[in-house]
């Protein structure tokens, strides 16, 4: 019979001990874990992610039920383990049940503190440790304006940073003079409070909450100065003490945690323990890669090794987007310390290294942050650093005599070991190994073969600087940053909060989002320009100076200062009315250049941009409108010639691009988007390389998405297969509205799906039913407002004729 | 060298963050508006391949060019960032609300239309 393992936490550090052992022996115990909480086991580091709106539960979640079912592990959630029988080698769950064990593991984590204050039972006063925390700070922020968060350590501010982006007013208490002073020396406390409260997060240092007050709920905060707060959710961040309770109980040993030996032993052989809720030669840890240490350490002595664990060196960074922070080591003044600080005011950074006899004991980073895994190598090696102390300061590049600064060379400059992923332990060699033994192309591929950039993801810039070394050109690194220098968030972030906030202007999103320049460049003004228009159409005011000339004018611009005019021509369609009209024009303005374009359309170029307005004014009496061939926007449905004349056709692909391009027309996007259809699979119309296509078989349509032809050719994906032309109308106006909402600006659809997954798109578009419902009626909503012809609102002179016109004219 | 100050407009007419185009005999001169609605003018002329820098996107005291975005600073002509180029600036005033341009004596002596 198998030996019986019980382990008695579901949480970080038990399953992944559990996961270790299962790489080396996957079958020799009879395993059952017990889990307190409902779940199965998630990365509690992305709690803060997924308060911030970046992520979701499921994104979280490390070993699904299916992982367990396949391990065969017995795995009881909701259950919590209220009584450990040493003598009889026995467990008891709070259901009662009893179950024999042969070896026990305790892996149960810590408890937040709760201040012992009046008033912290009062709803609305929670703590930050599971999801059941996140799901209440969520439906708070729903309902209620205004939260303090008591504590402003590593996660007070991550609670504070997800609470802001989710529309409440924040204040931050610390009790100590700075913020994160167990991480970060003065200087960085002070940069990393201004940074908070630029972006409108109130922060108060050495404040003492003495007494919380509220009837039904939370309302006030006071502190010991006398100063009341008013608020509606008072997050408790102020630290977490070891869950031994049990153990206690049951009569092990221990101090501020569970006691254990080098080989993770508590004071009774059959039972050992790992994670926080552990004491190791005096001390405790609260961060996942010493728990991470422990597990592997504990794995290898369940299979009869002698491992020891000797302690770990632990680094720290801040999961709040645009606000980097790396601190390392130790960096308390010492008589025998010595300093090396670097800092740019401009550029809001500063470095400090601690030295100690030569070698590099700590490191505290704000701003810029690339440097930290070096220095957390050199702190780890303890090798002395006299040699390049004169460059240490400006990171690994400079010091070890490489001139440039690319990132890629500092890559390429760090050793075999350099631990690369400090979450999981995983090492550059181990990196790039896997990627050349596996055949890796992408980030989300070696995550999960190594599982480096799994856990917090802080590495994944490292990882994809690792994967463009290893397979150089072929990789294109797409590291999310803010938009543009002009800010700090990210295109979601600027997303999220405009609609949020509700925001109906770009001056308002700058104010409100803190725009470091005064009015944007030319990379965020059309971006946030777009997204006003999408999340409030017939709201948002339009910004006409923040578009690109093209969008502004409603004409291309060509190398030559003149313009080009594409008509549109619905569905790849003409006739002789049209080709008449367009000959006159073409005669009339001396157009140069007259050409078929490759989106079946006719192009005339080389028209002079006062001429604009008089040759739009020809071409609408003929009944043409704009092809919006300039815009980030519809562009053309390409069309063959389909069951109306084509032997082979089996669907009317012509009528049905018409009618395509008359439900889409007009409509911006984020970048351009095409479509086409082809009347049978020999595809004609090429309608597999669009943004979204039509291919017809017999029996109905079969509908593509995600093509690219341009710089980097991408066949589509096959989205789904529909029958009536009601479903085709529906699916489009989903997917284009998905795209719309989803895609960064200047994102074609080819690489928005690579960026979210085919998968996610099926669900949204395809399964549910009601979401393509939703965003089909958000489509049609929104395009009640741009389906009029911009260039007839010009030849009229109703619209920006100053565009058109020279100011003046000098002899 | 001496100046004759030609009025070319209201500033009312050049919209804000936006510029509108001078024709002359030789060259066009593009007049800017900033956003706190100061005025500069520059030659029509992108020094990386001739862009119409009046038809760019202006932010801050610099413009970016329609062709292929260099950034062009408004007060001194020069390219900005990595690349290198200048495009002549021309003086600007304004009094009472018209805007005036500096050219050198004996060229454009008169407005001869308005559009
Ligand atoms: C006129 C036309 C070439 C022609 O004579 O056939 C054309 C002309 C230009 N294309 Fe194109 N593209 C034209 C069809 C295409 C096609 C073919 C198609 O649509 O079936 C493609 C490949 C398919 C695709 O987009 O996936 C194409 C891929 C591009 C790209 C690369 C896009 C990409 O995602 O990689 C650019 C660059 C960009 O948009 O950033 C581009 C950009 C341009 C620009 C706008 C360059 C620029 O920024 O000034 C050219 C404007 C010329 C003008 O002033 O009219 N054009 N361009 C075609 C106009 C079609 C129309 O009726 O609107
Ligand atoms: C919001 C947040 C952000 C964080 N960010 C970071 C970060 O960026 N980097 C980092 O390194 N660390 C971070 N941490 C810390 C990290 O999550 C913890 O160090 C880690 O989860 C500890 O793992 P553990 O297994 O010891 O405890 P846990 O993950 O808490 O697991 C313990 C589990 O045991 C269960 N349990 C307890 N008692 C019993 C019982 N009697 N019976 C059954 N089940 C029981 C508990 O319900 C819990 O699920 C963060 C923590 C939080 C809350
Ligand atoms: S292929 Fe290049 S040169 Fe030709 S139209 Fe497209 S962008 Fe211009
Ligand atoms: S012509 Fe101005 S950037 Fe090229």
């Amino acid at each position: 019979m198998k030996e019986k393992l019980v382990i008695i936490g579901n949480g970080m550090a038990g399953i992944k001990a559990l996961e270790e052992l299962l790489k080396h022996t996957p079958d020799k115990y009879d395993i059952t874990v017990f889990g307190a909480e409902p779940h199965v086991n998630y990365n509690r580091i992305m709690l803060s992610p997924v308060l911030a709106g970046e992520q979701t539960f499921e994104d979280i979640i490390i070993n699904d039920q299916s992982w367990y079912d396949d391990n065969d592990i017995t795995l009881y959630t909701s259950e919590k383990i209220v009584d450990i029988r040493r003598s009889e080698k026995m467990v008891v769950s709070e259901k009662g049940r009893e179950l024999p064990y042969d070896k026990l593991w305790l892996a149960t984590g810590s408890n937040p503190i709760i201040l012992p204050i009046p008033g912290n039972d009062l709803p609305g006063v929670i703590t930050f440790r599971d999801m059941k925390d996140v799901e209440e700070m969520l439906s708070a922020s729903e309902t209620y304006q205004d939260a303090v968060v008591i504590g402003g350590g590593l996660l007070g501010l991550e609670a504070a940073h997800g609470l802001q982006l989710n529309g409440m007013n924040v204040t931050v208490i610390h009790r100590a003079l700075s913020l994160m002073e167990r991480q970060l020396d003065k200087s960085a406390g002070y940069l990393l409070k201004s940074k908070l409260e630029d972006r409108g997060i109130t922060v108060l240092t050495d404040a003492d909450t003495v007494e919380l007050g509220g009837n039904e709920r939370v309302e006030v905060l006071k502190l010991a100065d006398g100063t009341e707060i008013k608020t509606d959710l008072v997050v408790m961040a102020v630290g977490i003490y070891p869950n031994v309770n049990l153990a206690q109980e049951a009569g092990l040993e221990c101090g501020r945690g569970i006691k254990v030996s080098d080989r993770l032993q508590t004071s009774d052989p059959s039972i050992l323990a790992v994670g926080e809720c552990v004491e190791h030669r005096g001390l405790t840890y609260g961060l996942v890669s010493p728990l991470y240490e422990m597990g592997r350490v504990l794995a290898m002595n369940m299979l009869g090794a002698e491992n020891d664990y000797r302690g770990s060196v632990t680094f720290t960074k801040l999961k709040v987007s645009g606000i980097d922070v790396f601190s390392a080591g130790s960096f308390a003044d010492g008589p025998d310390t010595e300093d090396i600080v670097f800092r740019d005011a401009r550029q809001g950074t500063y470095k400090r290294l601690i030295i100690s006899d030569g070698k590099l004991i700590g490191a505290v980073l704000f701003g810029d942050v690339d440097e930290g895994p070096w220095y957390f190598q050199l702190i780890k090696d303890k090798d002395n650093i006299n040699d390049i102390r004169d460059f240490i300061i400006f990171g690994q590049s400079l010091a070890m005599g490489v001139e440039t600064v690319d990132p890629l060379v500092a890559v390429t400059a760090l050793s075999d070991e350099a631990e690369i992923c400090g979450c999981n332990g995983v090492c550059k060699a181990a990196i790039i190994d896997s990627i050349k033994s596996n055949c890796l192309s992408s980030v989300d591929e070696v995550r999960s073969h190594t599982k480096a950039s799994a856990s917090c993801g802080s590495c994944t810039g490292l990882v994809e600087q690792l994967l463009k070394f290893a397979l150089g050109d072929s990789f294109e690194t797409s590291t999310v940053k803010s938009m543009c220098e002009c800010t700090e968030y990210t295109h979601e972030d600027v997303r999220r909060l405009i609609l949020l906030k509700k925001l109906k202007e770009i001056p308002q999103v700058m104010q409100e989002l803190h725009w470091k320049t005064p009015n944007g460049c030319s990379k965020c003004r059309p971006a946030l320009n777009y997204y006003l228009l999408c999340e409030l159409p017939g709201e948002y005011i339009d910004d006409n100076q923040s578009r690109f000339i093209n969008e502004r004018a409603h004409a291309n611009i060509q190398k030559d200062g003149t313009y080009s005019v594409v008509p549109r021509m619905w569905g790849g369609l003409t006739n002789a009315k049209q080709l008449r009209a367009i000959a006159d024009v073409v005669e009339k303005f001396e157009i140069p250049t007259v050409k078929m374009t490759g989106g079946q359309r006719i192009d005339m170029l080389g028209v002079k941009k006062e001429d604009l307005p008089a040759v739009w004014k020809d071409l609408n009496d003929a009944g043409m409108v704009s092809g919006h061939a300039y815009g980030k926007a519809l562009r053309t449905v390409k069309t063959c010639v389909g069951s109306e004349w084509c032997r082979f056709g089996t669907q009317a692909s012509m009528s049905m691009g018409i009618d395509l391009e008359k439900l889409t027309w007009g409509s911006w996007m984020p970048h351009k988007f095409k479509m086409a259809v082809s009347g049978c699979p020999r595809n004609c119309a090429e309608a597999t390389i669009k943004d979204f296509g039509l291919v017809a078989v017999d029996s109905g349509w079969e509908l593509y998405v995600g093509g690219n032809g341009g710089m980097k050719v991408r066949a589509c994906d096959l989205l789904c297969k529909v029958t009536t032309k009601k479903e085709v109308y529906e699916y489009c106006q989903a997917f284009v509205q998905l795209y719309r909402e989803e895609a960064h600006y200047l994102e074609r659809s080819a690489p928005w799906i690579e960026r979210v997954g085919l998968q996610h798109v099926i669900e949204q578009v395809v399964e549910n039913h009601e979401r393509r419902a939703e965003l089909a009626k958000k489509f049609i909503y929104s395009q009640q407002f741009v389906q009029k012809d911009p260039w007839s609102e010009r030849a009229n002179g109703n619209a920006h004729s100053h565009e058109y016109e020279a100011m003046a004219k000098l002899d | 060298m001496t100046l004759n100050w030609i009025s070319v407009g209201h500033i009312d007419e050049v919209p804000f963050l936006g510029s509108r185009v001078v024709e002359t005999n030789n060259q066009d001169i593009a007049v800017f508006k900033t956003a706190n609605g100061t005025i500069f003018a520059l030659i029509d002329r992108c020094p990386h391949l001739g862009g119409p820098l009046s038809q760019g996107i202006v932010h801050g005291n610099s413009v970016s060019c329609p062709l292929h975005n260099w950034n062009i600073s408004l007060e001194s002509g020069e390219a900005l960032g990595p690349d290198e180029g200048c495009t002549r600036t021309i003086p600007t005033e304004v009094r009472k609300g018209q805007i005036y341009i500096g050219l050198k004596e004996n060229c454009h002596k008169r407005c001869v239309s308005k559009g």
